[in-house]
């Protein structure tokens, strides 16, 4: 079966691309990167500066946005604001920790089952898709709640431990047609050692593969503790988003029209979830060029497969 | 053989990309082809041959931009076509019943989810409507026959077929609606030289059968000595020289017309030296100044670094059918 | 037929290794929590029972392991997954037999149409790229950025609340009663059109843009530029050339994340109080109820795989690289 695996083609980038090399001539990676970095920020510094402990009750009792609430307050009159400030750093945490464990395998299994094939690399494979066909989140549950203690790092383990089988598949289909290519077959040839071909031949041509593919993995990350957290998984952190939405559901603010209790660590979801897909597009038009070319219209002129514009006299 | 012009390439340039990122990769090309003739198109591999053959159907892909030129297309008794000019629908409607192509690699010219069959018939179905599925069926089994191949693979994908299978599938596939030009882009590289004899020989046969005019195009200068009528010689995006296959075998005028015919052993007549041409082709971004060939040229002089010079008739044989751009040969005139 | 049996082999595999991961995950973890849930119902639960939920959960500690994992099996090829503690005394099987249906329509239903409409979104958008169809790319790019169940509570704001056109909870109407009638039928269909909405909008936007960029991956083929010199007309290019082969992978893309879309799609049924699977394993997890937890990913696991093979029987009538004779 065909995987969409996009190939690196030899066709020369035109000149204005060469120039600023790389994710950072990308719009959209940097649009991503910048949406990546604010929340960084606010990961780091969001509980010094939320204006209330999240946990303090108020006396203000589930009233709407204003001066002193910018998100408003919880059945409880805690602030929503600094629930979602304190939330960040959960999320992002989990998120990045189930990235790393994930990448990391999805570069063993994948590397080593396209790189030395046989038996081996079969039966490594099969096992990638073992983990990528049973479902992942019940399986993440039926682990995490079998687990005698769960906190933050638990949970980002039992995540990167179950979510690698993507990238490990793709990993696997780059790194097959790499070991294919001249210079790679040279190095075996003349009897390189593996560790240094798979260092130096190999492992530097799958970084953006890698890249990506870290970066699919924190957004599933993201969605399956913040999921969690929403069905009442304990071990969460206190105020991840999810959690803040398992309290607004569990305390009935749809029917008391509480928008303000659900609505922010929704958007907030959203653009981490937005920036990082931004990021991931940015690597798949590196690394895939028939998919570049955002001005397809320059002075009037449309770019259109089958028929070559034919520049007006003024354009030339 | 050379006849009324069927199709006039006048002045065309072709573009990568727009504004101060593009890539000239052709420019300023004239070229005839004339009814019945076999035109050879050699060059060294980037010259610029296929982007000319491409961009003057329009069928270049982005970042492709024709900036300049004409292409007129004489179909016998009526008034000409100017190819740049025409709308969509119309050039739809030119496409394949005037000039077909058979692509370089066309190892992935088919498309592989369909069966030749197929892809033999819509091309009759959306040129004649009025045509009836057994009538184009008909016609595919009589295409694949004159390409020697036998009906029963009408239903096959392309992954059930050879590489010179598909190879004349697609050059059945170019006749279908008996066009007055099909253009030939490297059809035969990526196979074996055996096969590649026997495409060219049966493509020369249906020629003088069917006779249409050939755009032949390929790096292997040898190969169109001995089957073309014309050869062209493209270097850096230009033609460098334009001459009667005989003559320009015998007596080439450009020194990389020269370089060109000592680089491939001649598959007949008399052995000569292989010497190739030392260095490497020109960076479309970075030319040299005047003659784009300077930098490699044996014989450059004075004038080669500093003006480029124009496609003309060479001093003293002015009667000979024959243009070079060269200042060797068309020093007079071009002074002045 | 080879490939078939191949992956019929490979999804009997992922079905073992599924059903023993089961197995050893609570016989992995001292001081198992059902043993707990069994000592405070002791008096409710019969002898046959109790001894169920001890060959479940691995608490018989006199039998050797083997014996143990066979019995297991045994106990699943009967259909006997123990008894449900939230809806005591119904057995985990009829739990799931009565919320299945309601999933299967639901989510089968609406992540095939969400594949399909995306999928032809996905055509338009990468066909006319650098028109307006581009604007298409942001509104997705976000959509697929959102979590579903979050979605779902927006919709039930927007539409259900407060007299809204669509109710915000159940299967169907509490005054009728179930069976194959209009009545019925309408008041089903009337409750999930929101949750499908729901799921429709968010898993869509997934589609289209793998379908997207396929397109664009695909229209530089040479196939694709002897297509457009042929002079075929627009649409054939770009239905019967470009589509029809920009379609294998996304299938196979399809197949392989069924397992990932399946969980996603799960939890609109939680905020809806939707009857189906999804809900009972909320339930469930609220309720420490692990039988019906483990029931719950045995059965959503088989699913998936039934719905993987139904997706590469469609790739194998699609492709016909996949279907060489021998
Ligand atoms: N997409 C592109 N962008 C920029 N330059 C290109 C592109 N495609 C081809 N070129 C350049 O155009 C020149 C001509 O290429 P081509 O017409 O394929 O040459 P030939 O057919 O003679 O081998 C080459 O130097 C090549 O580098
Ligand atoms: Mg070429």
């Amino acid at each position: 079966m065909a995987l969409p695996t996009s190939e690196v083609l030899t066709v020369p980038a035109p000149a204005r691309r060469r120039r600023r090399s790389g994710l950072l001539a990308n719009g959209k990676a940097v649009t991503g990167l910048v949406i990546l970095g604010f929340l960084t920020v606010f990961a780091v510094i969001g509980p010094w500066i939320a204006p209330y402990d999240p946990g303090e009750r108020g006396d203000d009792l589930l009233v709407g946005p204003n001066a002193q609430h910018w998100f408003g307050t919880t059945h409880l009159g805690q602030d929503i604001l600094s629930q979602i400030l304190d939330g960040t750093r959960s999320v992002m945490l989990v998120g990045i920790v189930a990235g790393l464990v994930a990448t990391v395998l999805a570069i063993v299994f994948g590397v080593s089952s396209g790189y030395f094939g046989g038996t081996g690399g079969e039966g490594l494979s099969a096992l990638s898709n073992v983990f990528l066909v049973i479902p992942a989140l019940p399986l993440i549950l039926i682990i995490t709640l079998s687990l005698p203690e769960t906190n933050d790092l638990t949970i980002a383990l039992v995540i990167g431990f179950t979510s690698w089988a993507w990238g490990a598949r793709v990993l696997r289909a780059q790194t097959l047609s790499l070991r294919r290519r001249d210079y790679v077959e040279a190095a075996r040839a003349t009897g390189e050692s593996t560790w240094r071909i798979l260092g130096f031949e190999i492992l530097p041509n799958l970084t953006a593969v890698i890249a990506a593919s870290f970066v699919s993995t924190v957004i599933f990350a993201v969605l399956s503790e913040i999921t969690l957290a929403f069905i009442g998984v304990p071990g969460v952190s206190e105020w991840n988003w999810g959690a803040i939405l398992f309290w607004a559901q569990s305390q009935q603010a749809l029917a008391q029209g509480a928008w303000w209790w659900f609505v922010p660590a929704g958007l907030a979801i959203a653009l981490l979830g937005t920036g990082l897909a931004l990021v991931n597009f940015g690597i798949d038009e590196y690394v895939n060029p028939r998919l570049r070319g955002g001005h397809q219209r320059v002075r009037g002129v449309r770019m259109r497969v089958g028929f070559t514009p034919v520049l007006p006299e003024e354009a030339r | 053989m050379s006849g009324e012009p069927v199709l006039d390439i006048r002045g065309l340039s072709v573009d990568y990309g727009l504004g101060d990122a593009a890539v000239h990769a052709v420019r300023d090309v004239s070229l005839t082809l004339h009814r019945g003739e076999v035109l050879g198109l050699a060059g060294e591999s980037g010259s610029g041959k296929s982007t000319l053959a491409y961009g003057m159907l329009r069928l270049l892909p982005p970042p492709g931009v024709v900036r300049s030129g004409q292409v007129f297309y004489h179909p016998g008794d009526d008034e000409p076509v100017e190819l740049m000019s025409l709308s969509a629908k119309r050039l739809r409607r030119f496409r394949w019943a005037e000039v077909a192509i058979v692509f370089q690699g066309a190892m992935n010219s088919l498309n592989p989810v369909h069966t030749v069959a197929t892809q033999l018939t819509d091309v009759i179905a959306a040129h004649e409507p009025r045509t009836t599925p057994a009538a184009r069926r008909a016609r595919a089994v009589e295409l694949l026959t004159l390409v020697g191949i036998n009906a029963d693979r009408l239903g096959s994908f392309p992954h059930q077929l050879s590489g010179g299978m598909r190879q004349r599938v697609m050059i059945a596939m170019a006749l279908a609606l008996e066009p007055r030009v099909v253009v030939m882009d490297e059809p035969t590289t990526a196979l074996d030289v055996v096969m590649q004899r026997q495409i060219l020989a049966k493509l020369v046969e249906l020629r003088e059968r069917i006779g249409f005019s050939v755009l032949f195009i390929t790096h292997d200068l040898s190969l169109l000595v001995e089957f073309s009528d014309r050869i062209a010689i493209m270097y850096g995006g230009r033609i460098v020289e334009d001459a009667p296959a005989g003559q320009l075998y015998r007596d080439s005028l450009h020194p990389y017309s020269d370089g060109l015919l000592h680089s491939f052993p001649a598959l007949r007549g008399p052995r000569r030296e292989l010497t190739g041409i030392p260095g490497s082709p020109p960076d479309l971004r970075a030319m040299p100044s005047g003659c784009a060939f300077h930098p490699r040229c044996p014989k450059a002089f004075d004038p080669c670094a500093e003006r480029t010079p124009t496609l003309l008739a060479p001093d003293g044989r002015e009667d000979q059918n024959r243009t070079v751009a060269c200042w060797l040969h068309t020093a007079d005139r071009a002074m002045t | 037929m080879s490939y078939l049996l191949r992956r019929i082999g490979f999804y009997a595999f992922t079905a073992w290794a599924a059903i023993t991961i089961n197995f050893f995950l609570p016989r992995a973890i001292p001081g198992d929590p059902v043993q707990s849930l069994i000592a405070r119902a002791q008096g409710q639960l019969s002898t046959d029972a109790i001894q169920s939920l001890y060959i479940l959960f691995g608490l018989d500690d006199e039998q050797s392991l083997v014996s143990q994992y066979f019995e297991y099996w045994g106990q699943l090829l009967s259909g006997d997954l123990g008894l449900s503690f939230t809806f005591f005394p119904s057995p985990v099987s009829d739990v799931i037999a009565d919320s299945l249906p309601w999933t299967l329509a639901l989510v089968g239903f609406t992540t095939v149409i969400s594949f399909l409409l995306g999928t032809a979104l996905g055509v338009v958008a990468g066909w006319w790229r650098g028109t307006w169809a581009d604007l298409l790319m942001p509104v997705t790019t976000f959509l697929s950025s959102i979590p579903y169940f979050w979605l779902g509570l927006i919709a039930i704001t927007l539409f259900a609340d407060q007299g809204g056109a669509f109710p915000s909870s159940g299967g169907y109407d509490p005054g009728v009663v179930p069976g194959w009638d209009l009545d019925f039928i309408g008041s089903a269909i009337h409750h999930s059109l929101l949750p499908a909405i729901t799921i429709l909008i968010t898993s869509m936007s997934g589609w289209v843009l793998s379908m997207r960029n396929m397109m664009l991956t695909v229209a530089a083929e040479d196939y694709i530029t002897v297509a457009h010199a042929k002079g075929l007309s627009q649409r054939r290019v770009m239905v019967s050339y470009a589509a029809r082969n920009a379609l294998l992978p996304n299938v196979s893309a399809f197949a392989l994340s069924l397992g990932l879309i399946v969980g996603g799609t799960l939890l609109v049924e939680i905020v809806f109080s939707y009857p189906g699977i999804g809900f009972q394993l909320f339930s469930a997890v609220g309720a420490k109820d692990y039988p019906l937890i483990q029931g719950i990913f045995l059965i959503i696991t088989l699913s998936v795989l039934v719905a993987n093979l139904v997706a590469d029987l469609v790739y194998l009538l699609l492709d016909p690289r996949t279907r060489k004779e021998g």
